[in-house]
């Protein structure tokens, strides 16, 4: 059968349908626009609604008549969203953008026009440096995500590597009375389970989701017992460390709302950002990258050119242990400074999200950890101008927004073609 | 290609052992059964070399054993014999937590003891059993539909939730009570696994990404709803609803025995669905279609068969099943939803489930094995000062050593034989 004849009968057998992806989601974001101009509209007092740049609710502040604001945003978002049936393929993502943004800030008037008198601002500045913050620990684990299964090892067990890159690094940033060894130990840490994780299923070929599950499970109750055994009877032998010092970078940091959130940061903010770069040329522009990514598609077509699949697995895979282990110190040197049991409550698995959410891709994955770190941020912002929706469902805000953004925008979504079948060679 | 590379070890290997002349009496045959890599010693080695890395972390986490590696090399008798009095104690703990504990039948059988503590360690370990064989099946059944069920927690909570209002706001007789009850923790827990089967049927969001999402959803709206005006315990500060009414809660067994005797009718809940549902995988319509979809999807769509609905009806059984297992947590034991009423029974279900290789039977022997090690752990956390989460560890070690069956044939240099592997042809990847 010759090109053309496929391209004929494919164009019989797929009608051009007027109703693509991107205007049905049109006309959803219209139908959002609409509802949120008239039900934050009649929801919203007439208060004025502000915003500030700054990291506190006093400074320079843009106010808005909330009612007003909420109508505006609402219709402006609906507006993207008709624009989408007209220029759907061209400006799509401009468009959805700016019907995201504009249905948020109509939700926000309505919210901070609710607010009491001295409460109804909210400073941008501080929602932008707690996303980063919040999102740190999920970058890290997604992109350890990324190393193992862009070579086709699938890691479901990056919470395990959290808690024990969490515990190691308490453990030992209080025993040797350094932030920097807590820091190498939560790489060790993370290098465990990683260990395992490569052995065991390249080596014993254990199905992976399986395996992945499994060691999360080992973790837990590892961790947990050590805990039980050793830190909550001996705390400030064990289990005490300090916060990691904060870097600002002079100049930078004075930008208003980038400063605080990129530029008055941390080992691990700065570490997640080097590593998204280092990962993202890693894998698209070099030697390296070329073959972890036909590891993970071809192996065999791989093998056959001289690439060693297996090592290069097993490299992956325990780098990978290590930066998940990293960004399990997180949770004990910055979030808080002590090891609980459990402390990670199943934010390895919100990077396993994000892993997925982004593509498999390193800088995919970064935005989807920032998008949940935003939402959950979001959360904080709107439990303290006392929003009359209550703590418990502004606490669901990123889990929701998630399987939205999922369901309605991603889509399915397409694993690296070898990610979980272990490979024998011949 | 695909096929090449999915030929695992154990397939190569069992080739290879068909070429060897069987032996020709019983007994023969018996003892080189014994020690190949079948499935049954497979699962006993697992479970035997799990409890010997319990017993060397039990050993090293104990400050007197530690003390005794200081003089080591001078007097290392010190330092085996007292790990093995810490062990063998802390064993004999669980054992006596679980199974049986022999004094007590001795004291009951002089009339010094009473019975109900000679049957109370059995109890408690169907008690622990029971729901997680329902949540396992609900992770398993899934499973063998070619969905990765992370969600049984949340399935569970909201069966719970909603056996829980059915318990405390419906005022029905003795016995429909009970029924209704049940029914409408399925119902909750199926909603739960509807949603994430129909965005997955509908717009290929991945369930493992909606599943995770709606665990929290779930156990948020638990925190909210325990506080509300009508469900809340009105004679309670704390977080805690109303308890279940009586006619809603599941009959205690043996209670005629003693009162302490916890095991109820939630066991027999779990035994019915669980031959319930190897009725359904093995002779249903509905169970060949869950079959083909998880093996292979493309083939079953071209075979006529509509994927998509499928996958959402293997969520929403699914998620009835995790819904069933909170509803026997809430009306058996707990009486009253909190926070944590179930507890991580959702997440030991996906282990409950990977240990029975999918498979009903299965998943209904490793939640007892499960249930076992719980309620024998609760004794030997009190009774050695061990604490309960080394269970945690043991349970896991157990089913990465039967989900690498390579490994303990390794270690164990077993002749190799043919032995059902764990998720291979089910799960391939995402």
């Amino acid at each position: 059968m010759t090109a053309s004849t496929v391209e004929a009968a494919r164009a019989v057998a797929e009608p051009a349908h007027y109703w693509t992806r991107q205007r049905k989601i049109g006309v959803g974001l219209s139908a959002v626009g609409l509802l949120a101009a008239v039900l934050f509209g009649a929801l919203a007092s007439a208060r004025t609604a502000e915003f500030t740049l700054a990291e506190t609710i006093s400074g320079s502040a843009v106010g808005i008549n909330g009612r007003v604001g909420a109508i505006v945003f609402g219709v402006i978002a609906a507006l993207a969203g008709a624009a989408m049936l007209v220029a759907a393929r061209r400006w799509f993502n401009w468009l959805l953008g700016l019907g995201i943004v504009a249905t948020l800030v109509s939700f926000l008037c309505w919210q901070l026009s609710q607010a009491p008198e001295n409460l109804n601002t909210i400073p941008l500045g501080s929602v932008a440096r707690s996303s980063v913050t919040l999102a740190l620990p999920l970058v890290l684990g997604a992109l350890a995500g990324v190393l193992c299964e862009r070579s086709a090892v699938i890691n479901v067990a990056i919470e395990g590597q959290f808690l024990m890159g969490a515990f190691a690094a308490a453990m030992f940033a209080t025993l040797a009375g350094s932030v920097w060894i807590g820091i190498l130990a939560a790489g060790v840490g993370g290098l465990i389970i990683g260990l395992l994780l490569a052995v065991l299923a390249i080596r014993f070929l254990v199905d992976q989701v399986v395996l992945g599950v499994v060691l999360n499970v080992f973790a837990l109750g590892l961790t947990g017992f050590l805990y039980e055994q050793l830190m909550a009877k001996d705390q400030t032998r064990f289990n005490q460390p300090t916060f990691v010092p904060e870097w600002d970078i002079p100049g930078l940091s004075k930008i208003p709302l980038l400063g605080p959130a990129l530029f008055k940061g941390n080992i691990f903010l700065y570490g997640a950002i080097v590593l998204v770069i280092l990962i993202h040329v890693g894998l698209f522009y070099t030697r390296w990258g070329l073959r972890t990514r036909a590891v993970g598609e071809h192996p065999a077509a791989a093998d056959t050119l001289g690439v060693k699949v297996l090592a290069l697995r097993y490299r992956n895979v325990l780098i990978g242990g290590i930066v998940a282990g990293f960004g399990g110190a997180y949770f004990t040197l910055l979030s808080t400074t002590n090891f609980n049991k459990n402390m990670t409550s199943g934010l390895g698995f919100v990077a396993l999200a994000a892993l997925i959410f982004g593509r498999w891709s390193p800088i995919g994955s970064m935005l989807a950890a920032l998008f949940f770190g935003f939402c959950s941020a979001l959360a904080v912002s709107l439990g303290s101008i006392n929003s009359p929706i209550p703590s418990a469902f502004l606490n669901m805000l990123p889990y929701i927004a998630t399987i939205i953004a999922v369901a309605g925008l991603v889509g399915r979504v397409r694993a690296p073609a070898a990610d979980g079948t272990p490979y024998i060679k011949g | 290609m695909t096929e090449q590379t999915t030929a695992t070890a154990e397939d190569l290997a069992a080739a290879g052992a068909d070429q060897l002349p069987p032996p020709k009496t019983f007994a023969g045959r018996y003892l080189r059964n014994l020690w190949t890599a079948n499935t049954f010693t497979v699962t006993v080695l697992a479970v035997l070399l799990a409890l010997v890395i319990g017993g060397i972390l039990i050993a090293i986490s104990d400050e007197n054993v530690r003390a005794t590696t200081s003089y080591f090399f001078s007097r290392p008798g010190d330092f085996f014999s007292l790990s093995w009095d810490k062990v063998s104690d802390a064993y004999a703990q669980l054992f006596k937590g679980s199974i049986v504990d022999p004094t007590a039948v001795q004291a009951a059988a002089n009339g010094t003891g009473k019975w109900e503590r000679v049957f109370f360690p059995i109890s408690e370990t169907l008690t622990y059993a029971a729901p997680l064989a329902l949540t396992g099946l609900a992770f398993a059944l899934a499973f063998r539909g070619g969905l990765f069920n992370i969600g049984v927690q949340g399935q569970a909570i909201m069966g719970a939730v909603g056996a829980a209002l059915a318990g405390f706001l419906l005022p029905l007789p003795v016995g429909i009570h009970l029924v209704v009850a049940l029914i409408v923790g399925a119902a909750f827990g199926g909603a739960w696994g509807f949603v994430p089967g129909i965005l997955k049927a509908r717009t290929g969001a991945h369930e493992v990404i909606t599943t995770i999402m709606l665990n929290y959803v779930a156990l948020f709206f638990l925190g909210w709803l325990i506080v509300q005006k009508g469900v809340q315990d009105p004679e309670r500060s704390d977080a805690i609803s109303k308890p279940v009414d009586d006619s809603a809660q599941l009959t205690h067994l043996l209670g005629f025995v003693g009162p302490s005797l916890r095991v109820n009718l939630g066991i027999v809940v779990a035994i019915l669905v669980v031959a319930a549902v190897a009725w359904l995988l093995r002779r249903s319509t509905f169970g060949f279609e869950l079959r083909a979809v998880g093996l292979n999807p493309e083939a079953s769509r071209t075979a006529g068969i509509g994927v998509g609905s499928t996958y959402a009806l293997v969520m929403t059984v699914a998620g009835a099943l995790a819904g069933l297992g909170g509803a026997t947590i809430v009306m058996g034991t707990a009486v009253s939803l909190t926070g944590a009423v179930i507890g991580s029974v959702g997440f030991d279900g996906l282990l409950v489930g990977l240990l029975g290789r999918a498979k009903p039977w299965g998943v209904f022997f490793a939640a007892l094995l499960f249930g076992a090690l719980q309620a024998g752990g609760n004794r030997m956390q009190s009774f050695s000062g061990i604490s309960l989460e080394l269970v945690g560890v043991i349970q896991a070690l157990i089913v990465i050593f039967v989900a690498a069956p390579a490994l303990v044939k390794t270690v164990f240099r077993l002749k190799p034989a043919k032995v059902s592997g764990l998720g291979t042809g089910m799960s391939k990847g995402w």
